[in-house]
């Protein structure tokens, strides 16, 4: 067999485990992605998705198994602030006391000094990374009195700021207006060319389709991996969900 | 009586001006309350009201041993208070008892075994001044420890005020950026531990709490932006020390129930008026409806 150049993969998960108290969440999953790859993460509730997204941040840790980022470990990736993962909607406490601006700065927080006071640089970063994300009107705006889909935009603006080179995002299109969806594939496309390698949750079969070039089934361990033309079947997606026809899940196939 | 001597507002605030005690009482509280209140933005916007009453209540068989052993009481609060919460972490963890169960089992065990501790070693511990606070009899190397104290915790917040809104705020992005956030946690704790040993002074173990989220939380009511929530909380928290220690100098009340109640009524007031998030929304009220 030929010998594998780790440096080729942004994500290398190999075999990860996780439990949480000896309840294992996710089990033997592998994963493979290039720079300037989509893939989407399907699987239900409690299938280990967020699991997933944590082992990779390094939020918790995996009992088994190795995962390189780059090449390099997980603790080096966020150093380099690598990684940048885009929560939830229902995963922030929107009531935060806390601005647009403020929250974008976050995503320079990594690279500044101990104080993190903001340098020219880091300023601009930010101001780019709003403007990107079509808000530039709301800078001094709680994220409280924000939409839902200008929320999420706040949050794909830290992830601009920070520069890096993984995205994660945790149901991206969940809960946002059609104006914010649109704004999203357009960013998807232009984080593609850039090089950027995207893992993004999903609940919408017609997302997966339309976005990513690669899809990973789970349920608590890998149901099948790979272009999601090949993969992405009715089959794979009923043993996925558990027995759940795809009918159901999307509506009859017209 | 002695009523009538404040017929002027003049002689209401400096009469008790002229009393030594009084004066180290109000600088002193203003102090405590300034750090406690600090402390309550981050505490309240991170869930941690329980916590904090539980560390306020566990340090006090650290304050009972410290002064049996004749150590600075701060040294033993501190310990108790650590300790307590790594107990609970402990017991959640290996056991399927729900959280809040765990705190207030050990907080009230800790508690316990405090006032077990002073009725058994003999000596000059006041029991009173412990649950209830004595500011107005504040010694001289109490008033150091506290001084020091409060410093060390207002540059701790100083210096990792951002961090610590970001731990509040999204811990998994801290982490994911590579800013320790066990570090955060346990630098939180210790603040934590640390205001309730110069709290319980002002008001007492078992109002300590107050000190800890009243302030913040009436802030929280206040604005949107996290510097004047810090700004509005310690402001709050001095103008209750101050209110409550004149109130209870002129009406011989308990001193640190007068100084929580303060902050109970500034609370009130922010929940029925605040402009955007009280009940009667006064901007409304003064502008006319839009």
């Amino acid at each position: 067999m030929e010998s594998i150049n780790y440096q080729n993969f942004r994500i290398d998960a190999e075999n990860i485990c996780v439990d949480y108290n000896g309840k294992v969440a996710l089990y033997d999953a592998n994963l493979r992605l290039k720079p300037g790859q989509i893939c989407g993460l399907v699987g239900m509730n409690g299938a280990g998705k967020t699991t997933f997204f944590n082992a990779l941040t390094g939020f918790v840790n995996i009992s088994k198994g190795k995962i390189r980022i780059n090449g390099e470990s997980v603790r080096s990736a966020q150093k380099d602030q690598t990684i940048a993962y885009v929560p939830q909607n229902e995963g922030i406490d929107s009531q935060f006391p806390i601005s647009v601006w403020d929250v974008v700065m976050m995503g320079r927080y990594g690279s500044m000094n101990i104080f993190r006071s903001p340098r020219e640089s880091d300023v601009q970063a930010v101001k780019d990374a709003i403007e990107r994300v079509d808000l530039t009107d709301h800078l001094s705006t709680p994220i409280g009195n924000l939409s839902g889909g200008q929320r999420k935009r706040t949050f794909l603006a830290r992830a601009i700021a920070q520069r890096a080179s993984i995205l994660l995002l945790d149901e991206p299109f969940s809960g946002v207006d059609i104006r914010t969806e649109k704004l999203i594939s357009e960013l998807f496309i232009q984080f593609k060319n850039e090089g950027k390698t995207i893992l993004l949750s999903t609940h919408d079969m017609i997302h997966v389709r339309e976005f990513c070039d690669l899809v990973l089934l789970i349920n608590k361990t890998v149901v099948a991996y790979g272009e999601t033309s090949e993969v992405f079947t009715p089959e794979n997606i009923t043993t996925t969900f558990g027995g759940i026809s795809p009918d159901f899940l999307f509506g009859p196939e017209s | 009586m002695e009523l009538c001597s404040f017929l002027t507002l003049d002689s209401f605030i400096t009469d008790p001006l002229t009393h030594d005690f009084m004066r180290k009482a109000l600088l002193m509280s203003s102090l405590v309350a300034a750090v406690c209140g600090f402390l309550s933005s981050y505490l309240t916007l991170k869930g941690w009201a329980l916590m904090g009453d539980a560390v306020s209540h566990s340090v006090m068989p650290g304050v009972v041993v410290a002064y049996a052993l004749g150590l600075p009481f701060s040294l033993g609060a501190f310990i108790f208070g650590v300790g307590s919460v790594a107990l609970i972490g402990f017991i959640k963890q290996k056991s399927r008892v729900k959280e809040d169960t765990v705190i207030g089992l050990v907080f009230t065990g800790f508690f316990a075994l405090g006032i077990v501790l002073v009725s058994k070693i003999k000596s000059n511990i006041d029991l009173h001044s412990i649950l209830f606070g004595s500011p107005l009899g504040i010694s001289l190397s109490d008033v150091k420890q506290t001084i020091f104290i409060s410093l060390l915790v207002v540059i701790l917040l100083l210096i990792f005020r951002k961090d610590l809104m970001l731990y509040c705020f999204d811990p998994r992005h801290a982490k994911t950026v590579g800013i320790n956030v066990f570090f955060l946690h346990y630098l939180l704790l210790t603040c934590l531990s640390l205001a309730a040993v110069v709290g319980l002074q002002s008001v007492g173990i078992i109002l300590v709490v107050a000190m800890l989220i009243t302030p913040g939380a009436t802030a929280y009511l206040l604005t949107d932006k996290f510097d004047n929530m810090t700004v509005i909380s310690v402001l709050s928290a001095i103008i209750s020390s101050l209110i409550g220690i004149y109130v209870s100098f002129w009406f011989d009340l308990e001193t640190g129930g007068s100084i929580v109640l303060a902050q109970t009524f500034i609370f009130l007031f922010a929940f029925l008026f605040a402009p955007r998030y009280g009940i009667f929304k006064l901007k409304k009220l003064i502008s006319g409806y839009k």
